[in-house]
């Protein structure tokens, strides 16, 4: 518990970062830790790049995470992950969602969407674990719970209590869509499991 | 009460959000704003306490004298801005000072390095200086919390408002806060008339110049023993002076080194500054933006590092910080790779898109103003051409116009939002009027005050917390000032707002021309079901681009290679087509008359 852990969080404004984040202050809360959550809010939400810095431990002093210095990358967007990148260090662990948002330039054809986001990240001998979180909401039956699914794919990297997540979830979720949350967080944790499982087994084999 | 939250609870809380507890737990009585990133949360927090009155004031200044005056009734009273709001909200204070207060007066400036949200990125800890009043600077939630009550213990007990200044990294960050009760003000509720205190003119003024300085001095008393400025004495090879955020920074960054946290950021302490001083070897002062306390530390002839180090420009984070100090810089950092920009961009739907592409085609100057139109200004729209502070369109618009004169006519045009108009561009049109003017001003009535989250606002006649009542009526009160010609418009049919537009500017009298249309993220719209959404019948696309040109985040360009092209039955020469998300899309039709092929048509109606 002493050493701090640094999650940083980025995706595109009305993703739902703001709300993943505070459910996984929550539960940091709940496991005992000291937390500073960081966000910015204002201009950054209209269709922008938005981060959040999520940092617990022991004593946690500076709500922000320094360059290289992310443990774990949530990215809610697939070009948001390299847009970070100088936040990143070899042994950071990218949990990225393929979802593309294609940031205006692209969208009115000025520039192009990046083919290899993710290969660009694992030449630098990154840990990428990519998901379909879209894909994931959509089969749990909310499509707007892409944030649980990230959560779920999160928790399966961390080392505490799945039950404290699906506590905070239960709280924060109104009736109505609260079940089909909790299976968007169980099925990206499973998504995430099962990739960990995969690069285990690619060890393994090479 | 709403809060649900119970006394003796850590709970996690923001800064602005620990603000508004500590407010309450000082038991404030009423508290007065204008929304104004990283400060509104504060407010629509406060609303959420029993017995506390929160309002949203048409801006800085009428909030500050709101505030003010329930302090003269002997309440307990706070006034929240951000940084450039207290520029708005300064007449006040600097004569607040003098007045004093009754019940406790607090001031929270929220100020924002690195401007994430803001104009500019003023240090607002020189307001205190030149205002001889108090200010407290906390470090996180938990501090913000203490220190809200504690300013106002000082108020009351010093006879002076007190300004707490935060910055976004305090703002808006969150961290563990204990909950306390609610404590009682030392002031008695009720009219008690005092002019020698409260009536400044210059007479009275006089005497209380003398008392302001007399209130320093205690204050400067007791700033030494206040225990919100300490000293955390560890290794004295680097003794570092900070406030702030930036003590985080230097605590993360420097752990093993003393450090002499100034909670009070004015007047100093100086003895205790002098003691910490002696006692080190290397002293630097750490601060965000300008050397407030260092250019203090070197006055008092102390020899320290300051800004020759650390930056003045933008926010600090420990990196920073540690690489300033040591010139250390981290080994192997990953270079950012170049990749396109992702520019935050007005909502698909958004009622000001129209306007702003009507305005495009006019070549006009277009004086702007504050809120999310501003950001008209970037491409494909690049439809503002100034844009200052708040309200500050139509002074722009007309000072152009009276140096141009009768050449102006025709070419320049001021742009403002209903909630802007109310915060200060009233007067601003005032003068047009009054000074035979023939400014053409845009008034954009999205029914909310959209960039900062959507508040209501005097003209949608809902409060704070939420009483529906009387709205101020735009279009009656231009009139009432004197404007001819006033006309309201749907913004969504550009057509239309295009031929009022070019009407009217050419007009040699005042006019006014409001268009009005729901923000496209309120909840009217947003939950509007069977919405019809428009696709594009590829068959006709020509890839003209021309739906492009208003930059709606739902239309996207789909580049397409010779060989594609042929494929999908296009000339070889096409570059690509159009293709209408439709996720994304709200079916707010601005695109519609923008394709002279008819490619674009409601869905279900062609192939998607």
């Amino acid at each position: 518990m002493g050493k701090v852990t640094n999650l940083f969080l980025c995706g595109v404004g009305g993703q739902g970062i703001l709300l993943a984040s505070e459910v996984i202050s929550s539960a940091c809360r709940k496991a005992g830790y000291d937390i500073k959550q960081s966000e910015v809010h204002g201009m950054a939400q209209r269709g922008g790049s938005v981060v959040a810095h999520l940092r617990f431990g022991e004593k946690v002093y500076s709500p922000l995470i320094e360059p290289g210095g992310a443990d774990i990358v949530l990215s809610f967007e697939l070009l948001e992950a390299l847009r970070y990148l100088p936040y990143m260090h070899r042994d950071t662990r990218v949990i990225v969602n393929t979802q593309k948002i294609l940031p205006a330039p692209v969208a009115t054809g000025m520039d192009t969407y990046p083919p290899d986001v993710i290969d660009q990240l694992t030449q630098r001998g990154i840990s990428v674990f990519p998901l379909d979180a879209f894909a994931i909401a959509k089969a749990a039956g909310e499509t707007r719970a892409v944030n649980m699914v990230l959560v779920g794919a999160l928790a399966a990297l961390l080392t505490f209590d799945e039950n404290i997540f699906l506590e905070v979830i239960s709280e924060r979720m109104p009736e109505k869509i609260r079940q089909k949350n909790i299976s968007a967080f169980l099925k990206g944790k499973e998504a995430l499991q099962d990739l960990l499982t995969g690069s285990l087994q690619t060890q393994e084999r090479g | 009460m709403k809060n649900k939250h119970n006394i003796g609870d850590n709970v996690l809380l923001s800064g602005n959000e620990a603000i508004a507890r500590g407010a309450f737990e000082a038991g404030v009585k009423v508290a007065s704003a204008y929304p104004g990133t990283p400060s509104t949360e504060i407010l629509e927090n406060l609303c959420s306490y029993a017995g506390v009155y929160a309002e949203w004031a048409p801006n800085e200044k009428v909030a500050l004298e709101v505030a003010l005056g329930a302090s003269f009734a002997g309440a307990r009273a706070l006034a929240t801005m951000k940084h450039v709001g207290l520029n708005v909200a300064a007449d006040p204070l600097f004569t607040a000072a003098y007045t004093g207060v009754k019940g406790g007066l607090v001031i929270v400036t929220a100020d924002d390095p690195e401007m994430h949200s803001s104009q500019n990125e003023q240090d607002n800890r020189n307001y205190a200086y030149a205002a001889k009043v108090p200010m407290l600077e906390p470090s996180d939630a938990s501090e913000a919390k203490e220190f809200l009550k504690t300013a106002f213990r000082i108020s009351e007990e010093f006879d002076t408002p007190v300004l707490v200044r935060t910055t976004t990294r305090v703002a808006h960050v969150k961290g563990m806060v204990s909950l306390d009760s609610s404590e009682v003000s030392s002031a008695t509720l009720g009219i008690e008339k005092m002019p020698e205190k409260f009536v400044m003119l210059p007479a009275h003024a006089r005497k209380r110049r003398v008392e302001l300085e007399k209130r320093l001095a205690r204050l400067r008393e007791f700033a030494e023993t206040f225990p919100g400025n300490r000293i955390e004495w560890a290794d004295n090879k680097r003794g570092f002076i900070t406030s702030g955020v930036s003590y985080l920074y230097v605590k993360e960054a420097f752990p093993e080194a003393s450090v002499l946290k100034l909670g009070m950021a004015y007047p100093f302490a100086d003895r205790l500054i002098k003691k910490f001083a002696s006692q080190v070897q290397d002293l630097f002062v750490v601060e965000e933006l300008d050397p407030f306390i260092e250019n203090h530390v070197r006055a008092l002839g102390l020899a320290c590092h300051g800004k020759d180090l650390v930056p003045a420009v933008g926010e600090l984070n420990s990196y920073a910080v540690r690489k300033s100090i040591t010139g250390e810089v981290a080994a192997d950092l990953f270079a950012p790779v170049p990749i396109p920009l992702r520019p935050p961009n007005l909502c698909a739907g958004c009622p000001h898109r129209g306007i702003f592409h009507a305005i495009a085609k006019l070549k006009v100057f277009v004086a702007g103003d504050i809120g999310c139109y501003t950001l008209a200004a970037l491409k494909p729209l690049s439809s503002m051409d100034s844009c200052v502070c708040m309200g500050a369109s139509i002074g722009t618009a007309f000072g152009m116009e009276k140096a141009l004169g009768k050449d102006a006519l025709g070419k320049i045009i001021a742009v403002i939002g209903d909630s802007t108009f109310m915060h200060s561009g009233i007067t601003g049109l005032i003068d047009v009027v009054y000074n035979r003017g023939f400014s053409t001003v845009v008034i954009l009535d999205n029914r909310t005050t959209g960039m900062t989250g959507h508040q209501p606002n005097p003209s949608t006649g809902v409060t704070l917390c939420g009483d529906e009542g009387a709205a101020i009526d735009i279009e009656a009160l231009c009139r009432a000032i004197g404007v001819k010609h006033v006309v309201t418009i749907d913004p969504h049919q550009h057509g239309d707002a295009e031929k009022v537009l070019r009407q009217e500017i050419e007009r040699p009298e005042p006019s006014v021309i409001i268009t009005k249309a729901p923000c496209a993220l309120l909840p009217e719209i947003k939950k509007k079901k069977d919405v019809q959404r428009y696709t594009v019948q590829r068959k006709k696309c020509t890839g003209c681009r021309s739906c492009l040109k208003i930059g709606c985040p739902a239309i996207e360009w789909v580049p397409l290679t010779p060989e594609e092209a042929a494929q999908m039955g296009y000339k070889k020469t096409q570059k690509g087509h159009s293709s209408i998300n439709p996720v994304i899309c709200i079916g707010c039709g601005q695109c519609v008359p923008l394709c002279k092929f008819d490619a674009i048509v409601a869905s279900g109606a062609g192939n998607g």
